[in-house]
């Protein structure tokens, strides 16, 4: 069996708000294995996002535990465990793609000439060559959150957790950058956390698919996928693609995600 | 050339038209004198030798734009500019001490800021008596500094400079306070996934951040800057500086004096402005924030 990298156990989180107590995630157990591409899918204030944030420790849980990379989520931030991509590229205007991407590699300390492979590399990788040089404001959409999710991949860790990062780009963008984060996951072979709102985006993507629902955020469905892990976009016109997408729309109406 | 135009024309319009209406303001105020003056010599005037003489006192009420001129010229390119009657020695004394202020100034807007967003202790306590301390009249103030500093020994350029600091540390303060907080949840969030400390969020992304504010902050503090030099010059016992232009012209009724310094001091507060906004459009430019 492959290894355990992240581990939630009995997790909760409940926020205090002028309104009263907000239960954003309730009794959540759930494990990734090494090398899955696990989506999070549910209506909004499912928890979703919450829960990723408390894997990057960002959020603090109420009760339970997270282990990411065997210790606790905190340790795992402060040794750089995982990338981050936000739904927003948040690039610095004021740096260059190139410089946005070296950016966590100036905070981590590498040397001058690790960084410019790195940057080489990870811009190869989402196929930005050629535009190390250009400010963010000449770059599309599509582009610019190309560019943050090879930030995310410059330091080399392991874990990917995207918080819907093609939410704010049309359709045809995002078939392809599908596509492409799915031959990136191919040629890496990272552990990859996204949270979506759109079902064929998770079916597409996901090796696992979390469905979630809301108030309190629970998990009300695992679904293990069965397509193969290579596949184009094709796969959506398959019988079996449909199915799953079914399971992923029956789990969301048994959450009531649709009252 | 069609391009300097559409910029020009608007601004050279509206100067036009502003001397328009001085000279208009100059003939109507200057004409009681005018025909005081006649009445007393037993003479009539007609209208056209009014309005000839209302351009030609030694101490109008209001002096024509080509009076203030010609007494620039004569005390600018006329004058050595080591002579005491030389308005570029003055306009240097006033310029020295608002440069020296403004840096002062400029120094302590940002320390404060620094530490009004980075301490919630200070947030509370500082930011209140920022805001109060400007709701003191400067005029109030300004003799106080003088005479206090004098006493111990402190005198000159740094009075002057401290008057300056006082007027242009305020909008520093608040301009960088909000340019230092400008980073949104996300971009923080995202220093924190990379484990980065505070030292070097506040070099990465805050203090970049900040520029535009910083810059249009540096505008408004440079011209308070020039107005602190110039008050403080006043108490000083009219000795030297573009203030003490204004007072002695002020003590004898030299309307034509008094003009004169308050058009240059007018000029170099433009300049300096300018220069700024110069300054502004080449960093930003070359950070990329200016598209």
């Amino acid at each position: 069996m492959s290894e355990t990298v992240i581990s939630a156990k009995n997790l909760s989180l409940t926020f205090q708000t002028n309104d009263g107590p907000v239960h954003a995630l309730k009794d959540i157990n759930l494990e990734i294995n090494k090398g899955d591409f696990i989506s999070f899918i549910g209506p909004s204030g499912c928890g979703k996002t919450t829960f990723l944030r408390v894997m990057a420790d960002l959020e603090t849980p109420t009760s339970g535990t997270i282990e990411v990379n065997g210790m606790s989520a905190a340790e795992a931030r402060m040794q750089r465990a995982y990338g981050y991509v936000f739904q927003a590229a948040g690039l610095y205007p004021w740096r260059t793609i190139g410089g946005n991407i070296r950016l966590p590699l100036e905070i981590m300390g590498f040397d001058k000439a690790d960084q410019a492979e790195r940057v080489a590399r990870v811009l190869e990788l989402v196929e930005l060559s050629g535009f190390e040089n250009k400010f963010p404001w000449q770059l599309s959409g599509g582009m610019q959150q190309r560019a943050s999710i090879a930030r995310a991949l410059a330091f080399d860790a392991d874990i990917l957790l995207m918080d819907e990062p093609f939410g704010a780009l049309d359709e045809i963008v995002r078939d392809h950058l599908n596509e492409q984060l799915l031959k990136l996951w191919a040629r890496t072979e990272k552990t990859i956390g996204f949270v979506t709102h759109s079902i064929p985006e998770a079916v597409f993507l996901s090796t696992k698919i979390v469905v979630m629902s809301p108030r309190p955020g629970r998990i009300s469905d695992v679904i293990e996928s069965t397509l193969p892990r290579d596949r184009t976009l094709d796969i959506r016109e398959t019988q079996e693609f449909a199915d799953i997408a079914h399971r992923v729309r029956e789990g969301l109406r048994a959450g009531h995600a649709y009252d | 050339m069609t391009d300097f135009w559409h910029r020009a024309g608007p601004v050279l319009t509206m100067i036009l038209l502003l001397v328009g209406i001085w000279y208009g303001a100059a003939v109507a105020l200057n004409m009681t004198w005018a025909k005081d003056k006649a009445a007393r010599a037993d003479q009539s005037l007609s209208f056209s030798e009014l309005v000839a003489d209302t351009m030609v006192q030694e101490k109008p009420l209001l002096p024509a734009p080509h009076q203030v001129v010609k007494e620039i010229y004569n005390t600018t390119v006329l004058k050595k500019i080591t002579s005491k009657r030389s308005l570029i020695w003055h306009g240097w004394i006033t310029l020295s001490a608002t440069l020296l202020g403004f840096a002062f100034g400029t120094a302590l807007g940002i320390l404060l800021a620094i530490g009004i967003v980075y301490s919630r202790a200070m947030d509370m306590s500082v930011m209140p008596w920022v805001i109060t301390s400007q709701t003191i009249p400067i005029l109030a103030v300004a003799p106080m500094i003088i005479v206090v500093l004098n006493a111990v020994g402190v005198s000159g350029l740094l009075p002057k400079a401290i008057i300056s600091m006082y007027l242009s540390f305020f909008p520093i303060v608040v301009g960088m306070v909000k340019g230092l907080r400008a980073p949104d949840q996300m971009q923080l969030d995202q220093m924190r996934t990379w484990n980065a400390g505070k030292a070097t969020s506040f070099w990465k992304l805050r203090l970049p951040r900040s520029m535009p504010y910083l810059f249009a902050s540096l505008k408004i503090g440079i011209a308070a800057s020039l107005v602190g030099a110039i008050v403080g010059e006043l108490p000083t016992g009219a000795v030297a500086g573009l203030g003490a232009r204004l007072l002695a012209g002020s003590y004898y009724g030299q309307t034509i004096q008094i003009w004169s310094a308050l058009i240059c001091a007018a000029v170099l507060a433009a300049s300096l402005v300018a220069l700024i906004g110069l300054i502004e459009r080449i960093t930003l430019r070359k950070m990329g924030m200016l598209q």
